[in-house]
């Protein structure tokens, strides 16, 4: 599985404009549905769904990067984006620094092991300190689409 | 001076090493879900608690291997339901952690 299968390069946020976490999460889902990669009636139900899932434990797993992500009947087919804060937000993280770069994953119920598979090519290129700091230092969307494409040639 | 070049541990070190309390299990991931962020998140913590160094391997066609006490890394093990893994800890705890981390996976995370 590469990032690109559901990374969806019209709904990456390089500058975000909310400076909180339940702000940063709005803000990432109205981008998918404005990209057309979920319905608009879907957002508050997805939205809520993945804050909740943050107030359980915090998806910001340390070196400032947080992944909320949800497995949701409302969710037809696997979408991800990414948002990019210059400011850096605070997702309650296990290591109690700002979270600059967000990775945003959405997953139907019904296909545990597909959603997995996501999470660990996610995981796979934020362990790596070249991509964090690129995608840190990427300010468009163009730059992160690349950036993306690289790191799935890579593999 | 060749021969000074050379370094050679002291006896005690090794014996130190080789001496260290070691365990080590095997178990199948059998919630639906597989070992995603919040499994991942309580086996840290609980790993967390205990002094020994925790590995977790991902056995099989395709093996890796994720440090017990990182959450990213253990993601990236993509353990789904079937997948058989070893827990093996190395330290003065070693054999007490492995009995309960083994105890996480039994017990399903707590899910269906």
């Amino acid at each position: 599985m590469k990032l690109k299968d559901f990374i969806v390069t019209e709904a990456i946020v390089p500058q975000l404009q909310a400076a909180d976490r339940d702000g940063v999460i709005r803000e990432l889902v109205q981008s998918l549905a404005k990209a057309g990669a979920m319905s608009e009636e879907g957002v508050e139900e997805i939205v809520a769904a993945l804050i909740k899932r943050e107030q359980k434990g915090s998806t910001g797993f340390g070196k400032g990067v947080a992944v909320p992500h949800t497995q949701h009947p409302k969710v037809s087919r696997m979408v991800g984006t990414i948002g990019r804060s210059a400011t850096g937000i605070d997702f309650a993280a296990l290591d109690h620094q700002p979270v600059y770069s967000i990775v945003l994953l959405l997953s139907p119920d019904n296909h545990p092991q597909q959603h997995l598979q996501a999470m660990n090519i996610v995981f796979s290129n934020l362990q790596k300190d070249m991509f964090r700091r690129f995608l840190r230092q990427s300010t468009t969307q163009q730059s992160i689409s690349e950036l993306l494409d690289e790191a799935d040639q890579g593999k | 001076m060749i021969c000074q070049a050379v370094f050679i541990p002291p006896a005690s070190a090794l014996i130190l090493h080789v001496s260290m309390p070691q365990a080590t299990r095997q178990i199948v991931v059998s919630n639906r879900l597989g070992l995603h962020a919040r499994p991942a998140m309580e086996f840290v913590d609980l790993a967390n608690q205990f002094s020994s160094q925790v590995r977790v391997f991902r056995e099989g066609d395709e093996p890796a291997e994720a440090d017990g006490k990182s959450v990213m890394e253990l993601i990236t093990l993509a353990a789904t339901e079937g997948t058989p893994l070893r827990i093996a800890a190395d330290g003065d705890d070693a054999e007490k952690a492995v009995a309960q981390l083994v105890q996480l996976f039994e017990n399903k995370f707590g899910e269906e």
